[in-house]
């Protein structure tokens, strides 16, 4: 293909066209398109709009959990709406919108024009709005939405009150198959193009650690999906044909599907985090003004964390009857994830130390991920031993612990990621004064709602309840205030989003001085990125103080990024 | 790893400010974390199992180590962002430093030593609880059979629906409410007659699923007399959370009077919350979404007395 920057117009995205007729303008973003970098902004809005639903959601929760007495809602009407944010906050804002980090991020950091597989990228995306019709239409049956939880154990989850072959709980199944299939698809491609698709001279250890955490979690999801994919059918078997692999009265085993499910759903966490801790790894540098500490160690901890991942699922299942030996192998293992990611950490603290901080809203979003990080590794270490866990497991320690992980440390990282690359894919700079009110507001409400979530859970109170005894009203008043902060905090982050697209400032090719292949291109950049014009890296990422360039001829691409409509037969080489 | 110049050479001798700073440091982190760990008991319910100070003890160092190692880094961030911040406009670099092999075996190391000892420890308290007796599965339509009762009383069968406690005690007495003899180990044999229930008591430190198609084998000792809570821990369906009962426990006397007054009770339906809700729930016209009618009350000499209040 030739060099198409003559006609290159910076305020749109223009993106190749393999399947004929597909729009150029803001339609495109609606299409069937396989550009990459619209799939990415795709999964991105769609994502953020199922975190809107997943919040609402929430509230209305925490609305009901305001006061002891369940008076809000229905007690079922309660366990739909738990069931439901649990899985449209996993399955339809998480995964996907770190699938959109993915799609935007790895191939003009690894200087690729677009993923290996750009139509069955498309086709992994158009799953997500699928499946979520699917999840919403299930508010709509007879009997409501699933409500055993996200982890929908048999034999809760068999049970069929409305007696129709389409419920709720048959929705839930088929909602987290497609999901399934959708993040095999994602898998293969991201893995895929990681391998093969490198730019001359970047070897494995001159990769972003964005890429190395990318490919660690996909590992993951090609290891374990098929577990949970095949646990889920299984399970809707039961539910629809009267099979009896879960059915205790049938000679099934309960215990069974919770070794299926916890084989994929605890390393689901890593798939999370991973890419996050990736987020974390490329923008400390930029605002810290300094190389990534222990770059080659950091990398290998990301597949550590990737093969340990695999070994520790028993631990959700100290008390389902699980024999004393199984309790303590799976405890010495669990334990071990401590090492990898605490040589993350340490390594992100290694990279602050005598730098030069720039406290962006981007970099106060890392910082406040990796402070709330520490505290969820350290109630993960007390949940990880068994005898803390059988106290403190299936209370809200449990939900505490677990939303410092998905929200004040993965969210965190989506937040500081969509500021930090906001003006290389839309062209536009965000407001930052929004940025650092959306920050405090989340920081503040974040700690609010699930900080005293932790004191509940070790006084007894368990998770899932619609009401509560008297004696853990305080703690809940304060969480019920902090989610509705939190709320509140996503105001001036949207108002930031749309008015910032439309009406920033225009956003020059690097504007937070970063280094890495992704901002020698224009902001933003041009369709099949460098095109034929591949830079030959010549240097490891994160060459800050060090005055090394990190590709040949460097001052032609960053030339070229400023200007990118000038000179568009100019060749580098 | 990194490029030699001038600026990176290693200062000569120990720099004694810094390590005075560092110490001072150290020991400031080392007395809050003490300080943390002794004032995370307070967070925790009466301790009034043999398990309770076990769990405790587990809790309480981890507290104290997980306290010191918050503490250390976040004073390391917090001295970062005080004292290493860029001026407004400034764009020069940091320190270019990449790497430094010794600190990273160490910082490997270090955590790897400290989670494997939290694990020994734990390990012991494991053998020292020993809860957890053998889980024989019953094949369908089977009825459940005896296991060896390695307590000193018992066993008492523990019978959980959707949503209701029912005990049965070794001289045939049934109660929605569990009573235990002070001191003493009672030996359970847990089941569930439909989905997972969680046999949960905060003041015990202890939780055991119920799983429906099993017969689960455990013990506990009671070591101080009150009423406590019992909650269903898994998730059972729509009034799980209102599937709690209290548990009373008394000295031997005591106890043997209450089973003694119990065996002459009539069988009648016990006090049943979760029945209570769904009839409302008719009453109102059944607008919520689907659920799974509550089981009838179970019949039991000794019902549960809602007006009682609980320690913990």
């Amino acid at each position: 293909m030739t060099s198409s920057t003559a006609s290159f117009d910076p305020r749109v995205l223009k993106a190749p066209h393999p399947v004929p007729g597909a729009p150029d303008n803001w339609k495109r973003f609606f299409s069937f398109n396989t550009d990459a970098k619209v799939i990415g902004i795709q999964y991105i809005a769609t994502s953020l709009f199922f975190l809107l639903v997943g919040g609402v959601l929430a509230m209305i929760m925490r609305g009901e959990l305001i006061t002891p007495p369940s008076d809000l809602v229905d007690p079922t009407v309660y366990n739909g709406l738990y069931t439901m944010h649990g899985t449209v906050m996993l399955f339809l804002f998480l995964f996907p919108i770190l699938n959109g980090f993915n799609n935007l991020l790895i191939p003009p950091m690894i200087g690729a024009p677009d993923m290996a597989f750009p139509r069955l990228n498309a086709a992994a995306f158009w799953l997500v709005p699928l499946f979520g019709v699917i999840l919403m239409a299930s508010f709509f049956v007879p009997g409501g939405p699933a409500s055993t939880g996200w982890w929908s154990y048999p034999p809760a989850s068999l049970q069929n009150p409305v007696g129709h072959l389409i419920n709720g709980e048959s929705l839930w199944i088929l909602a987290v198959a497609l999901s399934g299939i959708s993040s095999i698809m994602g898998a293969v491609n991201f893995t895929t193009t990681i391998l093969r698709m490198r730019a001359p001279g970047m070897g494995f250890f001159r990769m972003p650690i964005f890429c190395w955490t990318a490919a660690a979690a996909q590992t993951i999801q090609l290891v374990g999906l098929p577990a949970l994919t095949g646990g889920a059918i299984m399970l809707l078997f039961d539910l629809c044909l009267g099979t009896t692999f879960f059915r205790p009265e049938g000679g099934g085993d309960p215990v069974l599907y919770q070794h299926f499910f916890w084989f994929y759903s605890h390393p689901a966490v890593y798939v999370m985090v991973l890419p996050v801790f990736g987020i974390f790894s490329e923008i400390f540098p930029v605002y810290a003004r300094k190389p990534l500490f222990g770059y080659p160690v950091v990398a290998i901890a990301s597949f550590a964390i990737t093969g340990l991942s695999l070994i520790v699922w028993v631990h959700h299942m100290f008390y389902s009857g699980t024999p004393m030996w199984m309790r303590n192998l799976f405890m010495y293992t669990t334990m071990l994830i401590a090492v990898p990611t605490g040589i993350k950490v340490f390594a992100w603290l290694g990279t602050l130390w005598r730098g030069r901080l720039r406290l962006t809203t981007p970099m106060l979003f890392c910082l406040g991920g990796v402070f709330n990080f520490i505290f969820a590794g350290i109630t993960g270490i007390m949940l990880a031993t068994v005898p803390v866990d059988i106290h403190v497991g299936n209370t809200y320690f449990v939900v505490g612990h677990f939303h410092y992980v998905i929200f004040s440390t993965i969210t965190f990282g989506v937040f500081a990621g969509i500021y930090h690359w906001f003006p290389k894919f839309t062209g536009r700079m965000p407001y930052e004064g929004l940025g650092l009110l959306h920050f405090w507001l989340t920081f503040i409400g974040s700690t609010l709602n699930f900080l005293p979530m932790h004191w509940a859970g070790l006084m007894g109170m368990p998770r899932r309840v619609a009401s509560y005894d008297p004696e853990f009203a305080f703690a809940n008043v304060l969480a019920s205030l902090g989610a509705f902060l939190l709320g509140v905090a996503t105001i001036p982050f949207l108002l930031n989003m749309v008015s910032s697209w439309s009406r920033g400032r225009r956003a020059p090719a690097n504007p937070w001085q970063a280094i890495g292949l992704e901002w020698l291109l224009p902001s933003p950049p041009p369709a099949e990125n460098f095109e034929e014009n591949v830079p030959t890296v010549i240097s490891g990422p994160y060459g800050y103080g060090l005055g090394r360039p990190l590709v040949e001829h460097e001052e032609s691409f960053i030339a070229r990024a400023a200007q990118p409509a000038a000179s568009p037969t100019s060749d580098p080489a | 790893m990194s490029p030699s110049s001038p600026s990176l050479a290693p200062r000569p001798g120990p720099d004694l400010k810094a390590v005075g700073l560092v110490s001072l440091a150290a020991g400031i982190d080392t007395i809050l974390s003490v300080k943390a760990a002794e004032l995370s008991l307070k967070l925790l319910p009466p301790q009034a199992s043999t398990a309770a100070p076990y769990v405790d003890g587990v809790f309480a160092l981890e507290v104290g180590i997980g306290c010191f190692i918050f503490l250390g880094c976040c004073t390391a961030m917090a001295w970062s962002l005080l004292f290493h911040r860029a001026d407004k406009y400034d764009m020069d670099d940091g320190a270019p430093i990449e790497g430094n092999l010794r600190l990273e075996i160490i910082w490997t190391v270090i955590p790897l030593v400290i989670v494997m000892a939290i694990a020994t420890y734990s390990f012991r308290v494991n053998d020292i609880l020993a809860t957890l007796g053998p889980k024989v599965k019953l094949m369908p339509g089977e009825a459940p059979q005896l296991l060896t009762a390695e307590g000193e009383y018992g066993p008492v069968d523990v019978i959980a629906r959707q949503w209701s406690w029912e005990f049965i005690y070794p001289n045939g007495v049934r109660s929605s409410e569990l009573h235990l003899p002070l001191d003493e180990r009672t030996h359970f044999r847990l089941q569930s007659e439909d989905v997972i229930h969680g046999f949960f008591i905060p003041a015990f430190r202890l939780k055991q699923d119920l799983v429906p198609g099993s017969v689960i084998s455990y013990s506990l000792t009671p070591t101080i007399e009150g009423v406590y809570r019992l909650r269903d821990s898994q998730f059972s369906g729509g009034y799980f959370a209102a599937n709690q009962t209290d548990v009373v426990v008394e000295s031997r006397e005591a106890f043997d009077g209450w089973l003694a007054d119990s065996a002459r009770q009539p069988l009648r339906p016990s006090y049943n919350p979760a029945d209570e809700l769904h009839q409302l729930r008719l009453r109102k016209g059944d607008r919520g979404w689907a659920t799974v009618p509550p089981a009838p009350p179970p019949l039991v000499n000794a019902s549960q007395d809602p007006s009682r209040p609980h320690d913990a």
